[in-house]
């Protein structure tokens, strides 16, 4: 009996994310190749709201539940396990985030199912799903095939534009029940938000953002000094902010923030998919590294091959100076 | 001509701080007058809580261990300079201070982040960039002269270039790399490199205390030489070189260990018909650490620039035996972040400026850490555009070129 | 405290990778395997907390090239005992050594009790499966992902522990003991160790080898084909020196009314 593709909808705080409408996108793509329909799961409490979005999908599975409020990994999973064991849909498809992370592969190791990770894409071919994998740090592809269905897939940000998993109409909704432990072994117990103050990378039209290759703190002035001329903020990748460099709140990939600037200038990036993934849909893109090969110039619109400690003070001098030309 | 500074036999590798007088280098300690000469030249004296002076001072009141818990002698860059004012003659950067590091690294109870990365990747990659090995020799291909590999063409050669880790790998190491490898060529030299199995000598990490990863590094680079019949060392490493003469000569490593710089001045006489191009440079010449204090090749390199046509020499107040170190020996290339943090003046900054005063247009250097510190040193002060580096093997290919 | 350090050795992506002749793996004459980085992140703050709260840190690695050298630098940086799974295939997948860990951990009297098992939230190959969650899973223990700090309560059933979620927000768990933690980061970063120290780790100490288990989780996946990246479109790139670069950007910029 032929299943549906079901999209595991990644909410949080209120918000569906970005990356479940994309994943919305592809679900549809291969639930219409495959002839079945297209459902989203939906867990959380008092969130049916949040359904409206969903018109992508014929309709949308929603779990309500006190223990799926903040929930974790183990909540998820049960709550998604329970419905796959009864439902039997066709595929899963898991928006893979933090949010998520590990819900994943807890489904499939409880129902002895396929699970696989860093989908980048779905093909159907000959009636069967082969999943695009990008592995070691982008580094490798596989075209992978699950030996068993349901498969439950992890899909990574970039496999179809969001805007193709929004629509204009709310889909049906239908009410599920789960059964969830009264005392579950990992419970929630509160957020710790980044420090407040500071700059609001999200709301910035101008980026400079410096990852390893600005190679020490006091380089940082550097970066410093071109976001100011820009009238931008600096920000950076995940190895700037763990050396101490910048605060958290100026982390740009997958565990910090997403952003989308008029302009992102990458110095010393080398666009590792966790970075790339904060970042990919900024507007023009213009890195600088020292590695022609380096993944981030597969990305960027304009590359320069080039030390960023050269680059960066030059490129400086030269916005002043234009700057103060159409001034003067 | 070169004379080292050192005593007349190298030191000993069995020397412990428990045997250190048994032998005639450790009891020479004991006789230091604490006079302070060695605290007064020290480039970071005025941060250094442990100079060689203190250092005796506290192994005579039987205190050493209170050095060795004090982080302080991170900020020792094993420029040589303490060793060569010593009114007594004590082998102090041969043979106190690198005993006396190599406790302090051991109870370091974190290091920094820059010299960690730099000290695992040597370990792992035999660089300190963290490079593929396999990528060592990507330069190779870039020069038009034939330069024979030994790991694909083994028979015996006369000179095994040793290339060194930065002119490997870095853009303007690999600059000096290409004007070494013609000057070889235009001479006729009999010279071939290791290739991708050349692995970093590890005499910095020896010389911040890392003996352990030096004695790996020695292991490998020893069993590797075995391999090959070669007449002679000559390297572009100023720090290698002082590994393959000092340290690996005491193992019984015998080869003739030369430096580029004076290995070409020996040849001035058949290099200066070739180099038909003036250059109209005026260049002050940094003495560097190893090179200068340590082995005496100070006229060397002055021989070579004076050998080219349109040179003009001027010298920094601080010549040969005064020279300022640039801040990388040591451990020093990797702790620059480190030191801003404590709000030291980079010594780089500091010889740039005192270059610059000399009016000359080009600062030349013969040890691959300078290159990249001074260029930075440059930029930072704002000073790129009045003056450049260049190895003098840079300018004698430069020279050559018509 | 009794903490298991589970330790996975990855491909290390500082040499290029290449296809192996069967079309679907990595050739293995230019494979070089290093530490997984986020384990290095696990066995630091199993470090920390055995610093903290005193106890045992234990080591555990199936056996691959350079394992050794990596279970002697734990031991020097502090480990009390470093565990060898030896005789298991190559090419094995992060589910099938979840599953191996899993079944020596629940079998092997050497590794038992153990309060806290870390490894790392995530690996670069974890292609059908994170470890964490899959030997939570076989071991029935409480699970939670993406960690950046561990406290552990005086009573020693209880944790709570601090996971990391988008925009630099966290969240803070109480998990019940023993538990399986996916370690993002250490409180501190991975410490350095002498070189002189693994040597003499590896004179002092011996690595306990313990069989792979029989019984074998089944493969779920099949690698159709291994390709290299598809370049989809390139930056433009700029060349010249870097004022001229410089010069090309800010027309860039002007078009774009960014300067």
């Amino acid at each position: 009996m032929a299943g549906n593709i079901w999209v595991l909808a990644e909410q949080w705080r209120g918000q569906v994310s970005e990356l479940t409408y994309e994943v919305l996108a592809l679900g549809s793509e291969v639930a219409t190749a495959l002839g079945l329909k297209l459902q989203v799961v939906l867990l959380g409490h008092k969130v049916k709201s949040l359904a409206d979005t969903l018109g992508k999908a014929d309709s949308v599975l929603y779990v309500d539940h006190p223990a799926l409020e903040e929930p974790t990994a183990e909540t998820q999973s049960s709550a998604l396990a329970q419905l796959v064991k009864e439902l039997q849909p066709q595929s899963v498809l898991i928006p893979l985030t933090n949010i998520t992370l590990g819900v994943g592969t807890l489904v499939s190791a409880q129902l002895q199912l396929p699970g696989i990770n860093f989908c980048r894409d779905l093909r159907v071919v000959d009636g069967r799903l082969q999943a695009h994998c990008v592995l070691y740090g982008g580094k490798m592809e596989v075209l992978v095939t699950a030996l068993r269905e349901p498969a439950i897939l992890g899909i990574s940000p970039g496999a179809r534009p969001a805007e193709k998993g929004r629509v204009a109409q709310a889909p049906a909704v239908e009410e599920v029940t789960v059964t969830l432990p009264e005392a579950p072994p990992v419970r929630f117990k509160k957020y710790i938000e980044p420090e407040a103050g500071g700059v609001d990378i999200t709301k910035q039209d101008v980026l400079v953002a410096v990852g390893r290759g600005i190679q020490g703190q006091d380089n940082m002035t550097l970066a410093e000094e071109l976001a100011q001329a820009l009238g931008g903020a600096v920000c950076g990748s995940r190895p700037v902010i763990d050396q101490g460099w910048l605060p958290l709140a100026r982390q740009v990939g997958k565990s910090g923030l997403t952003v989308k600037p008029k302009l992102y200038l990458a110095a010393g990036i080398s666009g590792a998919p966790e970075h790339v993934e904060g970042m990919k849909n900024a507007d023009l893109i213009i890195a600088v590294n020292t590695d022609p090969q380096a993944p981030i110039f597969n990305l960027a619109h304009y590359g320069i091959a080039g030390d960023v400690l050269e680059i960066l003070p030059v490129l400086t001098q030269e916005v002043r100076k234009t700057i103060l030309k159409k001034a003067g | 001509m070169g004379s080292p500074i050192a005593g007349a036999q190298p030191p000993v590798c069995e020397l412990t701080l428990e045997n250190l007088f048994e032998f005639p280098e450790g009891r020479k300690v004991l006789t230091c007058i604490q006079c302070g000469m060695c605290a007064g030249t020290c480039p970071h004296g005025e941060v250094m809580d442990y100079p060689p002076r203190r250092i005796i001072g506290m192994l005579r009141a039987g205190m050493l261990e209170k050095v060795f818990t004090s982080d302080s002698l991170l900020n020792c860059v094993a420029c040589y300079a303490c060793m060569a004012k010593c009114p007594r003659g004590i082998q102090l950067t041969e043979v106190l201070l690198p005993l006396v590091k190599e406790q302090v690294f051991l109870r370091l109870p974190e290091i920094p982040g820059e010299l960690h990365k730099a000290l695992e990747n040597t370990l792992r990659y035999g660089n300190p960039m963290g490079e593929s090995p396999r990528k060592r020799t990507a330069w190779v291909k870039t020069v038009e002269v034939p330069i024979r590999i030994l790991a694909e063409d083994p028979r015996p050669v006369d000179v095994l270039w040793f290339v060194e880790c930065q002119n490997s790998y870095h853009p303007r190491g690999q600059d000096i790399s290409r004007a070494t490898a013609r000057l070889f060529y235009a001479l006729g030299t009999d010279f071939a490199i290791l290739g991708n199995e050349e692995k970093c000598a590890g005499e910095c990490a020896r010389l911040v205390g890392e003996t352990g990863l030096f004695d790996t590094l020695t292991d490998y680079n020893v069993a590797v030489f075995r391999n090959y019949r070669f007449n002679r060392i000559v390297t572009s490493g100023a720090h290698a070189h002082d590994a393959f003469l000092y340290q690996y000569r005491a193992l019984g490593f015998n080869y003739p260990v030369e430096h580029v710089t004076p290995f070409f001045a020996r040849y001035v006489d058949q290099l200066k018909p070739l180099l038909q191009r003036k250059l109209n440079y005026t260049v002050t010449y940094h003495d560097s650490c190893c090179l200068g204090r340590h082995n005496g090749f100070y006229e060397e390199p002055r021989m070579l620039l004076k050998a080219i046509p349109g040179i003009k020499l001027v010298e920094m107040p601080h010549n040969r035996m005064n020279a300022v170190c640039c801040g990388g020996g040591g451990g020093g290339m990797w702790l620059d972040t480190y030191y801003k943090a404590k709000g030291y003046e980079r010594l780089s900054e500091r010889r740039v400026k005192e270059a610059v005063a000399t009016g000359a247009d080009v600062l030349a250097i013969s040890c691959p850490y300078e290159v990249s510190r001074f260029e930075d040193a440059l930029k930072v002060l704002g000073y790129d555009k009045r003056m450049i580096v260049r190895d003098v093997v840079e300018l004698l290919a430069e020279a050559m070129e018509v | 405290m009794n903490i298991l350090v589970l330790l996975r050795m990855v491909a290390d992506v500082v040499e290029e990778l290449e296809i192996a002749a069967d079309g679907k793996s990595l050739a293995l004459e230019s494979l070089r395997m290093i530490l997984s980085e986020s384990d290095g992140h696990a066995l630091e703050e199993a470090l920390l907390l055995k610093e903290r709260y005193g106890g045992q840190v234990t080591v555990v690695a199936l056996d691959a090239p350079e394992v050794d050298d990596v279970l002697f630098a734990s031991l020097a940086k502090g480990a009390d005992r470093a565990t060898k799974v030896t005789g298991a295939e190559t090419g094995l997948t992060s589910r099938g050594m979840a599953h191996i860990f899993s079944q020596v951990i629940a079998t092997a009297a050497s590794l038992k009790p153990a309060d806290l098992i870390l490894t790392g939230t995530q690996a670069i190959d974890d292609l059908d499966g994170l470890v964490a969650p899959l030997v939570a899973h076989f071991l029935r223990l409480p699970f939670v992902p993406i960690v950046v700090q561990v406290a552990v309560e005086k009573s020693g059933s209880m944790a709570t522990v601090v996971k990391e979620y988008p925009g630099g927000v966290r969240g803070e768990f109480e998990v019940r003991l023993p538990a399986v933690l996916g370690i993002q980061a250490a409180e501190k970063p991975p410490r350095y160790v002498p070189v002189a120290k693994v040597r003499a780790a590896a004179k002092a100490h011996k690595i306990e080898c313990l069989p792979v288990p029989s019984q074998l989780e089944p493969l779920f996946v099949e690698v159709l084909q291994m390709m290299k990246p598809e370049v989809a479109g390139h930056a433009e790139m700029l060349e010249g020196p870097a004022e001229k670069i410089a010069g090309k950007v800010c027309e860039i910029l002007a078009a774009r009314g960014l300067v």
